[in-house]
């Protein structure tokens, strides 16, 4: 498939991805980093690129309410958030996932209050991590716009019916420009496809009552349905990879691996700061360590078996988190992946790294991987360490 | 617009009976009427709260229209979304069936509307939807035990409100929804109440006739939280209508018409004493509270003349 080559930010990369599912409805409300992408999105509409029906409405909780009953209504329907937007959402997060709406969103990931921080870290989407919705991470801004349009695909998919967020750095991502491979619009919907709603509240032909109260009686049943439905996803996100590499070239799975196969030491990274790590890795890999990287793209459903199975037999193993569980043991992608890897005798450790912004440098990953030499030998080592902050 | 109660009563009755409202629930009456006139080509969408709760336990529902529960906060916002969805789909001929016209109604009591649902209440008739977003109010939140609200009355005994030994129930008056909302500059605002079942009918039908958004108010007498007899639910709406209490007017294009004007407006009294919930304003002591109600209701209507009088100069 013949593609163009564009200069984007990761912002613009995701609207253009938005734009190309010919969405029916976005609602929106600013939060930094987000507000590009929306600007975006409202020049496509302004210059009549695209006929969405934007609603602008007066709070993320709105934002996330309308873009239910829009689903629930039948259409196609986005919407974008960072950081406290996402937690004022909180509520309607879980419900979205919940009435089972395939609504997609961009998360532009930033960290919560307090104190207040516009820059980027996770705590945004792993705060919403057991809500229900599909989470796929981002390393640039090719990746981004490539989540976002399969992001349609996978939570529209009849099997699956669940809303789906795509997730990339603030800033980091979502303010550089990067150049990146688009498909061209006809070719990209094609891919998508239109949005055939299972029931909807326009056909009144045929009334439905959605989000009725479930009480003792039902509501485990249906919490065992929705429970299933991830298993499925997983399925699905696969499939849908698969037949987006076909299409694109670009091949993406639950998890990208770096320099894995052969490695003794692994770094387990999301987002952005991968491609940080890939260049030191690099660097040791010329000096002889055997060290590599394990990207988690789609941090729910979580693939335990899919990352307990890559990292079997390794000597040591590094999961950096970006974001803090407070009071927790280690940061959410550790507390994942020490669970997965129960059993198996390799040791593990978690690093919680970049909070508020904090840049991750190449010479933390060099600690780290210099700490996994130590690990490997038989050194003794903190469960859980601080990367990047002054003592 | 004439509204005939011989074709009324012979519209379908769209919340069907088997709901689980309370005995003398008056909330009941107000849906049905509400949806005598609104017809089936309607969406509704509610607030958490009675009206939500009763009519919706699953595996059953008492709605035969498209309904929507959300969440508390956010009625509004999820019908704004869900007549968004129709005008886009619309646009580009998708719609499910072809209709001229689908009624776009939220709703929520005075929780879930003076309180908890304003922003999201204020945002949606800000941006000008069409649809109509009806409030059932009774005066505090029955549903989760009667607490107080934005809306409950001046001496009101609630239960994070009580009448005690040195509190005398609820000590501020009542917020002014249907003002608030008459600031908003919509096509249509307007109070009414279910005893008065044509002027409820007229109203909703004038509502659901603008271009634009349209709110209505609706006191709702509610014999568990106001603590009165399930018989005179009606009667305690009437009162408060001749009492001046819940004056019935409308507001169109920013114009006033009070509906009724009661040659002899009852005391307030009359209409408390027939209230648990005031039971201990009686109580000797207590002789200004039952005034100060007096003197705000009487100053709330003067203020309603004057309004109808300086819109239609």
């Amino acid at each position: 498939m013949e593609q163009k080559l564009m200069a984007l930010s990761g912002n613009e990369a995701v609207a253009y991805a938005f734009k190309q599912a010919r969405p029916h409805v976005a609602s929106a409300f600013p939060i930094t980093p987000q507000t590009e992408m929306m600007h975006k999105y409202a020049e496509f509409v302004a210059n009549g690129e695209i006929d969405t029906e934007m609603i602008l409405v007066e709070s993320e909780h709105s934002a996330m309410s309308a873009a239910v009953g829009s689903a629930a209504a039948g259409a196609r329907t986005f919407t974008a958030t960072s950081s406290a937007g996402f937690a004022l959402m909180w509520e309607i997060v879980y419900i979205t996932a919940s009435l089972r709406l395939p609504i997609c969103m961009a998360l532009v990931n930033r960290a919560l209050s307090g104190n207040i921080n516009i820059h980027c870290d996770h705590s945004d989407s792993m705060g919403g991590r057991d809500a229900g919705w599909i989470q796929l991470f981002s390393e640039n801004a090719q990746e981004a716009y490539d989540n976002a349009v399969m992001s349609w695909r996978i939570g529209e998919h009849k099997d699956v019916r669940l809303p789906v967020m795509t997730t990339y750095d603030g800033f980091i991502i979502s303010h550089t420009a990067d150049s990146l491979h688009m498909l061209p619009d006809d070719a990209a919907y094609k891919f998508i496809g239109p949005y055939k709603p299972g029931y909807t509240l326009l056909d009144v032909e045929n009334p439905i009552t959605v989000g009725p109260l479930d009480l003792t009686d039902y509501y485990f049943e249906h919490k065992a349905d929705q429970l299933a439905a991830y298993d499925k996803a997983a399925e699905i996100v696969g499939k849908v990879s698969e037949e987006y590499g076909e299409l694109t070239g670009r091949h993406y799975g639950f998890c990208e691996e770096y320099k894995l196969d052969d490695a003794d030491l692994v770094m387990v990274i999301l987002g952005s700061s991968a491609g940080t790590a890939k260049d030191v890795i690099d660097e040791y890999r010329n000096k002889g360590v055997k060290v590599g990287l394990l990207k988690v793209r789609m941090f729910r459903p979580f693939p335990a078996s899919y990352i307990a199975a890559k990292l079997a037999g390794r000597k040591a193993v590094a999961v950096l988190d970006r974001s803090a569980s407070f009071g927790g043991f280690g940061g959410p992608v550790f507390t994942e992946i020490r669970s997965a890897m129960y059993g198996q005798q390799v040791p593990v450790h978690g690093y919680i790294y970049g909070l508020g912004g904090r840049d991750f440098d190449l010479k933390q990953v060099a600690t780290v991987i210099e700490d996994l030499q130590k690990v490997a030998s038989g050194g003794a080592f903190e469960d859980i360490n601080l990367l990047g902050v002054r003592s | 617009m004439a509204v005939n109660l011989k074709t009324l009563a012979h519209n379908e009755n769209l919340l069907t009976g088997g709901h689980r409202a309370c005995a003398g629930c008056t909330g009941a009456n107000i849906l049905r009427q509400l949806m005598l006139t609104a017809g089936p080509d309607t969406v509704v969408g509610s607030a958490t709260g009675c009206m939500e709760v009763v009519t919706t336990i699953f595996p059953y529902t008492a709605w035969k229209t498209s309904f929507i529960h959300s969440a508390f906060e956010n009625s509004a916002a999820t019908v704004s979304g869900v007549e968004t969805a129709y005008r886009a789909l619309k646009k580009r001929g998708e719609l499910p069936v072809e209709r001229e016209k689908i009624n776009f109604i939220a709703i929520g009591g005075d929780g879930g509307t003076y309180d908890i649902g304003l922003q999201s209440l204020s945002g949606a008739m800000e941006r000008g939807h069409n649809m109509l977003y009806v409030c059932y109010d009774n005066e505090a939140y029955m549903n989760t035990g009667i607490q107080r609200s934005g809306a409950t009355p001046l001496g009101a005994h609630t239960s994070t409100a009580p009448a005690g030994t040195v509190k005398q129930g609820k000590e501020q008056n009542r917020k002014d929804l249907t003002s608030i909302m008459v600031a908003h500059n919509i096509p249509y605002v307007a109070q009414t109440t279910p005893y008065h079942w044509r002027d409820l009918a007229t109203k909703v039908e004038k509502a659901l006739a603008v271009d634009g958004p349209a709110f209505i108010n609706i006191l709702m007498p509610c014999p568990v939280g106001w603590h009165f007899d399930t018989a005179i639910g009606q009667d305690l709406a009437r009162e408060a209508v001749e009492s001046n209490f819940w004056p019935l007017f409308e507001v169109e294009d920013g114009v006033y018409k009070v509906n009724h004007k009661p040659k002899d407006p009852t005391p307030m009294t009359v209409w408390m004493e027939k209230q648990g919930r005031f039971k201990h304003l009686f109580r000797p002591g207590n002789e200004h509270l039952l005034e100060a109600s007096q003197q705000w209701v009487d100053l709330q209507w003067k203020r309603l003349l004057r309004l109808e009088e300086s819109t239609n100069g």
